[in-house]
């Protein structure tokens, strides 16, 4: 079963039940260098193994650009 | 001699601050960087790039270990944004410094003081060590003391103007009142206009466009690091006061 995610924006199907550890390793992105936010609340690193997405999260991923 | 800027406790081996912003590519960035000789980098928040694994980072560049990272919240119009950017900058694990920096004007990019004095008392009550960039007004300035602000970064000029310092003598007001460290923000756009801001007392410089928009950055960068030296030695070493009439510098003693 896949489940719909809104990504950074983005409509993405993905595997039913993946963590957000499991969604970063899928992504390839280094979780030490990224936050996470699911449905507008900030998920703790200490948190990313345990929290499972759900269908129809909506789920940013930031880091660090350029910027002054 | 022993002059180094400390805020909260954390030692800065420059007072010269760069952002990363505007550069030709991450290289151009590093080498601008190193050059300018600043141990303090400002970054933006932005969505990762999720559908292209390969690519690149910036901290790939600037290494956090090396660097001191200054999250800002650059783009942001509301209390509420800048809060949520802030959060999520720290949440990052990589810094508990914000640049609080909330847009009042899209035109003059001028901040909005009541959302950035509402936004210093949260987020310093937060435990973040929240540096606030504002106008060169001297009344916000205590405001934000009072509000918990670390320091302060009074504007030079509009961000990305290059006009220098516009204002100098309210620059000198906060830095008589304001009791916390006074870092000139944006605006600025030669060395020149560094070596003025220390000149005046100014603890640090923070600029972007000036060097990542100069014809040749690293140059500029080099430029910058010399400015904010000698505008530091200049305001250490006391300078003489004006005056409207000549005074001779050889003596008329022995003339013939």
């Amino acid at each position: 079963m896949n489940m719909k995610l809104k990504l950074n924006g983005t409509e993405t199907e993905l595997k039913d039940g993946l963590t957000i550890t499991g969604l970063l390793e899928t992504l390839k992105i280094d979780p030490g260098r990224v936050a996470v936010e699911v449905n507008l609340k900030i998920v703790k690193k200490c948190d990313y193994g345990k929290h499972a997405l759900t269908d129809g999260d909506a789920v940013e991923i930031v880091n660090f650009v350029g910027g002054g | 001699m022993d002059d180094k800027l400390v805020i909260k406790g954390i030692e800065f081996k420059s007072r010269l601050w760069v952002g990363t912003g505007k550069y030709k590519d991450f290289e151009e960035t590093r080498k601008a960087i190193e050059a300018s000789g600043a141990d303090v980098v400002t970054v933006a928040v932005r969505r990762t790039n999720i559908f292209d694994s390969k690519s690149e980072n910036l901290l790939d560049y600037i290494d956090p270990k090396k660097y001191k990272i200054l999250p800002n919240t650059a783009g942001c119009y509301t209390l509420e944004e800048a809060l949520r950017y802030a959060r999520l900058a720290r949440e990052t694990g990589i810094s508990d410094l914000i640049k609080i920096e909330v847009i009042g004007d899209e035109k003059t990019l001028f901040p909005d003081s009541c959302a950035t004095l509402k936004a210093t008392e949260i987020l310093a009550k937060e435990g973040f060590i929240v540096l606030p960039y504002i106008n060169d007004d001297p009344v916000m300035a205590l405001r934000l003391v009072d509000a918990g602000a670390s320091a302060v970064m009074p504007l030079a000029a509009p961000i990305g103007s290059g006009l220098g310092i516009r204002n100098p003598y309210n620059l000198k007001i906060i830095l008589e009142q304001a009791k916390v460290p006074i870092i000139v923000d944006a605006g600025v756009g030669t060395a020149s206009d560094v070596a003025l801001a220390m000149e005046l007392g100014c603890d640090a410089v923070l600029l972007n466009t000036a060097i990542a928009g100069a014809k040749d950055p690293i140059a500029m960068a080099e430029a910058m690091k010399y400015g904010v030296m000698a505008g530091r030695l200049a305001f250490r070493a006391g300078r003489i006061q004006r005056k409207l009439y000549a005074t001779a510098s050889s003596p008329i003693e022995g003339m013939l």
